[in-house]
């Protein structure tokens, strides 16, 4: 019975986070102010950040956080109030009939990617890794970052560095 | 009686709704920065997929790409973003159906 409503926690738990995702995610792509759009972008992170949690991944769970609700929307939100936008033009009848078949193509997307997971239960090898029997999961995730990826790692580093110097330059203004 | 944990195919599942949304979003809106937003949405979705597999695969390489990927999206922003206010300076607008030559 303990097991049982443990369980039901988990599914209401899923089942809210998924729907606040899915719902904010619409108000993203609707909304006519981008600032709108930015902020419930911010919740459709945090409702996957729960989703993290219920997977037992608090790493990802505290990179989410972090790095998307912390770094990128307030980038984004930094350079909507840097850059004076007035509200979207309404787009005119060539543009709508652009939207329903691009609207029309991505749900047939959607059917598509339903039916490839619903045909057939996720298969692979099944590693030793048990995420419920550990307290936390960043150890685990450091250890394996630092030996069996550590190539990766440093490429990514190099991205980065990278990515901030593009950055600086592009945005310097030009004398 | 006892209740079936959540199973994968329902992450999965939110995971390509997610995407789709995304999709959309980034098909039909034309405000550049929103545009952006849509496709950190579908690597966000993409993400979900990545760590749900390898929660019930039971291996950790999914959550390393998933951080991997975390990492491109941030390179991604700071000079996606920073091409936005430059192309502002220049042509007073983010509108991406007014953007569209390659030399001004």
């Amino acid at each position: 019975m303990a097991e049982n409503i443990a369980t039901i926690f988990q599914w209401l738990v899923f089942l809210g986070a998924a729907f606040g995702s899915i719902i904010a995610s619409l108000l993203v792509i609707t909304r006519k102010n981008p600032i709108h759009s930015a902020l419930f972008l911010v919740l459709t992170f945090l409702c996957v950040s729960v989703l993290y949690v219920l997977l037992y991944q608090q790493f990802m769970f505290i990179i989410q956080i972090f790095v998307y609700a912390g770094a990128i929307a307030m980038l984004i939100v930094f350079v909507l109030m840097l850059l004076d936008l007035e509200v979207e033009v309404r787009s005119g009848l060539k543009l709508f009939y652009s939207k329903a078949i691009g609207g029309v193509l991505a749900v047939l997307f959607l059917f598509g990617i339903i039916y490839s997971v619903v045909a057939k239960s996720p298969t692979g090898k099944v590693g030793s890794y048990a995420p419920d029997k550990l307290s936390g999961n960043v150890k685990a995730v450091g250890q394996m970052l630092f030996t069996q990826y550590l190539f990766p790692f440093e490429i990514v580093s190099v991205l980065l560095a990278a990515a901030i110097i593009g950055a600086v330059i592009l945005s310097k203004k030009r004398t | 009686m006892t209740i079936p944990n959540v199973p994968p195919e329902c992450y999965l599942v939110l995971s390509g709704i997610l995407f789709t949304i995304g999709v959309i979003g980034a098909l039909t809106r034309r405000n550049a920065i929103v545009v952006f937003m849509c496709i950190e949405l579908m690597l966000n979705a993409v993400n979900i997929s990545f760590v749900a597999l390898s929660r019930f695969l039971q291996s950790l390489d999914g959550v390393l790409f998933a951080f991997f990927v975390i990492a491109v999206a941030a390179a991604e922003a700071a000079v996606g973003l920073a091409i936005f206010v430059m192309i502002y300076r220049s042509k007073e607008t983010i509108n991406v159906d007014e953007i569209n030559i390659l030399k001004w």
